[in-house]
């Protein structure tokens, strides 16, 4: 974890980037491109008329909702095909085309699948953060060390039992890292695909800003604010490593 | 006393780029009820494999290992293996590995057992640890007592205490001894250490370099607690490094081994 001190020199960074900033927009008296103090004023009156918290909660509702929903999917499949090996050799093939395509590619089927609404972003969320989760999972269990099924083995356990205390817990520290990484991406499509078609969110904010009379300081706030909320969502995706399932991993 | 396990004619051998590796040929040996055995032999040579073999985690090519008069099948929990990297899982408190093989009892009951098997290997206090805030040589007690909780009649015991120091082997190998004078169970202990055989062992049989055999059978007739510096266990520490292959002088000009200093009760 960041300890204070530590940030010091990355806070300086920023000032120095923001001050750069400042003096070029002066420097060319630019009249588009808004100064940090614009952007600020920019941002302060989507605080103050209150358009700002209604972007922000509907993207993060379609990343909650696509996530949890990739969640729900992605472990039990992953688990499943890291475990059996025909589920592995049957299905790995498609997961492994399906993946690198990208979130962008599938935006025309799902607006004719969707249509033009929440299932949209909501399914992009889904299938953009679904593959690295159910990869990570996979390796997960072909990573359990030979020695804990063994002794899981020796001790005649059931089934369920090898399951719930040796091949879950085992795997959880690696899905963790998939959740972080789906996160990620979720939160990366989900502005993608509002800057498509949508009527709310930030992404959508973003380019309305922009059709709507040039906005730029809008569009840069608009950015600032997504980076800052990446970073949280990273950071609270880091907190679940603090838990006790997970902590065994991460010590030494 | 009853014959508790039986190897005849064990044989195996793994595939390599040599084409087939013969790792154990031609092994047959006794262990009766509540005996303690150990299995020692230059690293590399197919120790583990025989253990592994006799613990039902592998099957022999030919010939067979008989358990109570039944030709072993599977691996179950009436045989412990306690494996060299050891193998307590990182993931649970010392109770509930301990309770790990009582899976399915009350949960009243599980608890209550574990920590009378946490007593007993001298863990009071840490049963809600977690493994990695444990040293070695109490991570070995933790996979010991997770063995015994389960009432095994055979303790297969693979290197358990390699990882550890001298001082802390000694100490987890005494108190091997202790658990053992109250709990009967039959041990066959696979170790590179001649000292620790002779410690802890009743019979030592020498295994030879790749395909393992058997070359040697040594009793070790001394009784517990056994002064490992008297006489006695000297020369029997050099006959079995013989047969290993390393000379060492004779004991006599070790001031330490003095007849009269001895407390060997083998005497």
């Amino acid at each position: 974890m960041y300890r204070l001190k530590d940030s010091g020199p990355a806070v300086l960074v920023i000032a120095v980037l923001i001050a750069l900033w400042w003096l070029l927009v002066s420097l060319t008296r630019s009249v588009i491109f808004p100064t940090p103090l614009a952007v600020l004023t920019g941002a302060w009156e989507l605080v103050e008329d209150g358009s700002l918290w209604r972007h922000i909660g509907a993207s993060l509702m379609r990343v909650v909702v696509g996530f949890g929903l990739a969640v729900c999917v992605a472990v039990p499949l992953g688990l499943w095909m890291g475990w059996v090996r025909g589920a592995f050799s049957t299905l790995n093939p498609i997961v492994q085309i399906l993946r690198p395509i990208s979130p962008i590619a599938w935006i025309p089927i799902a607006i004719l699948w969707f249509g033009i609404g929440d299932a949209s972003p909501i399914y992009l969320i889904f299938i953009s953060s679904v593959f690295p989760m159910i990869v990570q999972t996979i390796v997960g269990v072909h990573t359990i060390e030979r020695r804990y099924l063994r002794a899981a083995e020796n001790f005649s356990v059931s089934r369920r039992v090898l399951f719930t205390r040796v091949v879950i817990p085992a795997v959880l520290p690696q899905i963790l890292v998939g959740m972080r990484i789906g996160m990620g991406v979720a939160w990366l499509v989900v502005v993608a695909a509002e800057m498509i078609a949508l009527h709310s969110g930030l992404g959508y904010m973003i380019m309305d800003s922009r059709n709507a009379g040039n906005r730029y300081d809008l569009v840069i706030a608009g950015m600032i604010i997504i980076g800052l909320i990446g970073l949280m969502l990273d950071g609270s995706m880091r907190m679940l490593e603090q838990l006790r399932w997970v902590r065994w991993r991460y010590v030494h | 006393m009853s014959t508790k396990i039986e190897i005849r004619d064990l044989g195996k051998s793994f595939p390599s780029e040599q084409g087939r590796l013969a790792v154990i040929e031609n092994v047959s040996l006794r262990v009766n009820d509540g005996e303690f055995v150990a299995l020692v032999g230059p690293s590399g040579c197919g120790k583990s494999t025989l253990l592994n073999l006799m613990a039902g985690f592998i099957r022999p090519d030919t010939g067979s290992v008989t358990i109570d008069g039944a030709v072993r099948s599977k691996a179950n929990s009436k045989g412990i293996l306690i494996s060299q990297q050891g193998s307590v899982f990182p993931w649970l408190t010392v109770r509930e590995n301990l309770a790990f093989g009582l899976q399915g009892r009350d949960a009243a009951e599980q608890n209550r057992t574990a920590d009378h098997y946490a007593e007993i290997v001298g863990l009071r206090g840490f049963e809600n640890s977690y493994p990695h805030e444990l040293s070695g040589g109490m991570l070995k007690r933790v996979e010991l007592a997770r063995a015994l909780v389960v009432k095994p009649d055979i303790l297969y015991m693979d290197e358990p205490f390699s990882a550890l120091d001298a001082l802390m082997s000694l100490r987890v190998r005494n108190e091997l001894l202790r658990i053992l004078r109250i709990e009967r169970h039959t041990v066959i202990l696979v170790t590179h250490d001649v000292e620790e055989a002779i410690h802890l062992a009743d019979r030592i049989y020498v295994l030879s370099e790749r395909p393992t055999r058997i070359r040697a059978t040594f009793d070790v007739p001394f009784a517990h607690p056994r002064k490992l510096s008297s006489p006695r266990a000297q020369q029997l520490r050099i006959a079995v490094l013989r047969e290993l292959g390393v000379e060492l002088d004779e004991p006599a000009d070790i001031p330490l081994a003095t007849p009269t200093e001895s407390i060997d009760p083998g005497k």
